[in-house]
């Protein structure tokens, strides 16, 4: 991948900190050390997360973190700290992999992630650079579970699509499920999105998301982000490591599914914790992937049903008003009754069919709804009802 | 090559002869002479034969028996087979030189087949059998010690290359007459031993007037669509398949019926015809899978568990075979669990599915095997049969993995994507809706469309049509335009899929008897097909 950088910047790896460019991009020493130390340490963060949260883990400074984390590892990992922490040699890995990085230092760097104590030294940036949302630009998070059922794939992909059609950022972890649908519905639109990564920015992780990554870095306004410097593969810890970042990032945190015990909720957790509004989107209570949702619901998050309603959360209501989807009423008849049978649960065609009904008839239907933007095909070939 | 060798032969020596076995006259001791014969044997070349000559010469030397003329093993071990067939059945086998080649020597000959050819070649260069006898006809089967013929493959492959080489009669295992006699044209003379069959080259016995008769259609077996309750849009689906000749995949839970769907679809197909009867049935001859000899009339159904080798599958091993794709020629290849074929497998479908041959190259000889089937290909939505449900137990591994399976060039090849569920208690309760009869008569009278539309092309159905083909004869309404357009243009239809949803929208057209492709019609097509593999990337 071809380094994003202006050429005069690589060729000059050492006069970074004077260029004008960089006082925006770019990253000082003491964050690159930082991350450095972190990716030292990476191994052995999870033991230490039963002592203590990882929030607090993560804010401690490079001697506490050391004491709390490393353990009786500790001289090897300041050894390898002080032998190969070279800020130049980060750079050039960063510049190499064709990411750029962002330290809390630069001015490009998000002033929301500033008012968590544990966040992240860098940023590693891969995609359009613009794409990091900024002060005044209202940004929406859209989390939720990976095994996600038809109707929450669709919900999410909806919301995803509505959201970045009205011009606000959509940020996700790029996940199976949820996260992917919510990303692929703001690419519908042609952004802006951004993807949040546990590992490196420059690897699709699941790898089941390469083209979705592909997508997200070639289109102007999306990008993907990562803590971790290029190349790095993650460990358990670091997806909540990556939640704190989405949650961070976003004015207002959605949960489309969650089941009862779920990391979306850990995102939604943070974002109670720095004050931000949490929605969520109403399930059965008979779904277990609409446990954690409606839990949420139960505990004062906002109803969401569709991307009006965060509009109008975050811009103040009748701000900003998206086009509504097409009225059943406009329908003919038989189009319509197809439609009513076509209930809450997505079904397949087979299934609609009444007996002694012709199939072809009803398989036409589905698909001239379906053209018309009715409903929609999941990936299983069940229909479900596409969402407002 | 002498030509005069036959007169002498005969007018210097009549034959030791013997009317019944077991009354032996002296053997007779003849005076050296330079002696060769020529019998015409058929060899099995592909799922064709190929005419083979097996010289004998028998001359005055130190006694020796020798086959040469690239025989495998079976053919070398003839001389044991030959030489103790002759003498228990009375005849004299010479203590003399006997060299034996077939020809021509370039072709590899496999199996026992050649057996009473040689020893007919033997008898007639020793004088015990007229050869002027043996020069319109050819002679096949295989042989035991005790005499008696065996019936062996490819029989009918075999009785039609004699009646394309112009020959009169065929002489072969008795059990093999049924099957031969389906050549119209050709006496065909079964004998149970060797001697029956020197008697019926002397003219001795009466042939066996065998005329041809078709084969009894197995009732027991037929399965019809009226046993299966509650799957209208499958059995629907089935219909256009068998209309259209499209390839077809069911997605379903375990134990929905996709099985018993797919075995029905041979009842629904049109019987075959004449000259697919035929080629049919010399298929499944030189597979060796026919012991009754008769004409098969229905189309097969050929269901390979999902452990079978790519040779299994397409034809070819070691000895070159037919695989069940061509088995399955002109009927119905059903792969179950297509997800748990092996990949390579998968892969060595691609030049069947696009040629409608498979071509398997041993040595220096290139054989083409015919596989023109519908393929209908069954998988369970997830490893486990129960995504998009609590119940599923699979990982996200599992899935991807799986979904992996069935991408690639198999699926670019079907037209057809039905979703089998389990129906529902109304369903289950209405009875049956359509019984193979009317499904066979409404494909039927599709492809009556077809064959009147498609006449001077070479495709046969709508599944076969070329790009230049389906823009002649699917012509769309404005309306129908726009709904493909839609379509494409909303993400559902690739540029591949574009084509096979015209096919279907065609097949469709004719099952209503209408000559326009319509909107609707076009629309079913689309409803029967799953969206595209890149879609579900992106979506999921």
């Amino acid at each position: 991948m071809p380094s994003r950088r202006p050429d005069a910047l690589t060729a000059m790896p050492t006069l970074l900190v004077t260029d004008p460019v960089e006082t925006v991009f770019g990253a000082c020493d003491q964050c690159l050390r930082r991350t450095r130390l972190l990716e030292l340490l990476a191994p052995h963060v999870e033991r230490a997360r039963h002592e203590r949260r990882l929030g607090q883990l993560l804010a401690l400074g490079e001697d506490e973190l050391l004491g709390a984390v490393a353990g009786k590892r500790r001289q090897w990992v300041v050894h390898a700290l002080e032998t190969s922490a070279d800020p130049s040699e980060a750079r050039a890995h960063v510049a190499e992999a064709g990411l750029v990085a962002v330290c809390r230092h630069r001015d490009s760097y998000p002033r929301k992630l500033l008012e968590m104590a544990d966040a992240p030294a860098v940023l590693h940036l891969n995609g359009d650079l613009a794409a990091l949302p900024q002060e005044g630009v209202p940004t929406v998070a859209i989390v939720g579970a990976r095994r996600a059922t038809p109707y929450g794939l669709e919900v999410a992909r909806a919301l995803g699509r509505g959201l970045a059609a009205a011009g606000l950022p959509v940020v996700s972890g790029m996940a199976l499920g949820i996260d992917g649908a919510a990303h692929a519905g703001a690419l519908e639109v042609g952004g802006p999105t951004v993807a949040v990564l546990a590992g490196g920015a420059d690897v699709a992780y699941p790898s089941s998301k390469a083209a979705l990554h592909r997508r997200i870095v070639a289109t102007p306004g999306c990008c993907v982000v990562s803590e971790m410097p290029p190349g790095f593969r993650p460990f358990k810890w670091g997806f909540p490591a990556r939640n704190r970042i989405i949650a961070g990032l976003a004015d207002a945190t959605i949960v489309v599914e969650a089941a009862e015990r779920s990391g979306s909720l850990i995102t939604a957790e943070m974002a109670q914790d720095l004050g931000r509004p949490v929605a969520a989107v109403p399930g059965a209570v008979t779904n277990p992937m609409a446990m954690g949702t409606n839990a949420l619901l139960r505990d004062g998050a906002d109803v969401v049903r569709n991307a009006q309603d965060i509009l109008d959360t975050l811009l103040g209501s009748g701000a900003q008003r998206l086009p509504t989807g097409p009225d059943p009423a406009l329908l003919p008849p038989p189009l319509l009754a197809l439609l009513d049978r076509l209930g809450a649960r997505p079904a397949t065609a087979a299934a609609l069919l009444l007996p002694g009904e012709e199939a072809d008839g009803v398989v036409a239907g589905l698909v001239e709804l379906e053209l018309l933007g009715y409903v929609r095909r999941s990936p299983g070939g069940a229909y479900v009802r596409a969402a407002g | 090559m002498r030509c005069a060798w036959r007169s002498e032969t005969v007018d210097a020596k009549p034959a030791a002869i013997r009317h019944k076995a077991g009354q032996l006259r002296a053997p007779v001791v003849r005076s050296f002479e330079l002696v060769l014969s020529r019998v015409t044997t058929f060899a099995i070349r592909g799922i064709d034969s190929l005419r083979v000559t097996v010289e004998v010469d028998v001359r005055q030397g130190l006694p020796a028996f020798a086959i040469v003329g690239l025989g495998d093993r079976a053919v070398r071990e003839a001389r044991e087979r030959v030489r103790f067939a002759l003498q228990n059945s009375g005849f004299e086998f010479p203590q003399r030189r006997v060299t034996v080649n077939l020809a021509p020597a370039y072709v590899r000959k496999v199996g026992a087949g050649f057996d009473l050819a040689i020893a007919c070649g033997i008898l007639a260069a020793t004088g015990q059998v007229a050869p002027e006898t043996l020069q319109r006809c050819a002679v096949f089967g295989e042989l035991s010690l005790s005499g008696e013929l065996r019936a062996g493959r490819g029989a009918l492959a075999i009785a039609e290359g004699a009646a394309r080489a112009g020959l009169e009669a065929i002489v072969l295992p008795a059990g093999n007459a049924r099957e031969a006699a389906l050549v119209p044209g050709l006496d065909v003379l079964g004998a149970d031993t060797v001697e029956d069959a020197v008697a019926l080259l002397r003219g001795d016995m009466p042939s066996v007037s065998s005329a041809a008769d078709e084969g009894p259609v197995d009732e027991a077996e037929r399965a019809d669509l009226c046993e299966v309750r509650g799957h209208p849009g499958p059995i629907r689906a089935l219909t256009i398949a068998a209309a259209g000749g499209h390839n077809l995949l069911m997605a379903g839970p375990p134990g929905t019926g996709k099985t018993m769907l797919a075995r029905r679809l041979p009842s629904i197909l049109p019987l075959l015809t004449g000259p697919e009867a035929i080629e049919v049935t010399r298929i499944h001859s030189v597979a060796g899978l026919r012991s009754d000899g008769g004409l098969i009339s229905e189309p097969p159904f050929r269901a390979p568990h999902h452990t079978i080798s790519a040779a299994g599958l397409v034809g070819g091993g070691p000895l070159p075979a037919p695989g069940e794709a061509t088995l399955a020629h002109h009927g119905v290849l059903f792969l179950d669990e297509l997800s748990e074929f092996n990949r390579n497998v998968l892969e060595s479908m691609r030049q069947p599915l696009e040629d409608g041959e498979i071509v398997v190259v041993r040595g220096q000889q290139a054989m083409a095997y015919p596989t023109r089937f519908i393929l209908v290909a069954a998988t369970n939505p997830c490893p486990c049969g129960h995504a998009g449900t609590p119940r599923c137990r699979c990982t996200d591994n599992d899935h991807a993995r799986h979904q992996r399976k069935l991408s690639g060039p198999l699926l670019d090849r079907i037209d057809l994507v039905v979703d089998v569920q389990r129906p529902s208690a109304a369903d289950l309760a209405a009875g049956p809706v359509t019984t193979s009869d009317t499904a066979r008569a409404d494909a039927e009278h599709a492809r009556e469309r077809q064959r009147a539309r498609l006449c001077e092309t070479p495709a046969r159905v709508n599944a076969e049509m070329t790009a230049a083909l389906v823009s002649e004869h699917v012509r769309l309404d404005a309306l129908g335009d726009r709904v493909l357009r839609t379509a494409y243009e909303a993400g559902r239809l690739s540029t591949r899929g574009h084509h096979r949803v015209l096919k279907v929208a065609r097949t469709i057209a004719d099952l209503a008897g209408q000559d326009r492709v319509t909107a609707d019609h076009v629309r079913a097509a689309l409803g029967w097909r799953l969206e595209e593999a890149g879609d579900a990337v992106a979506a999921a």
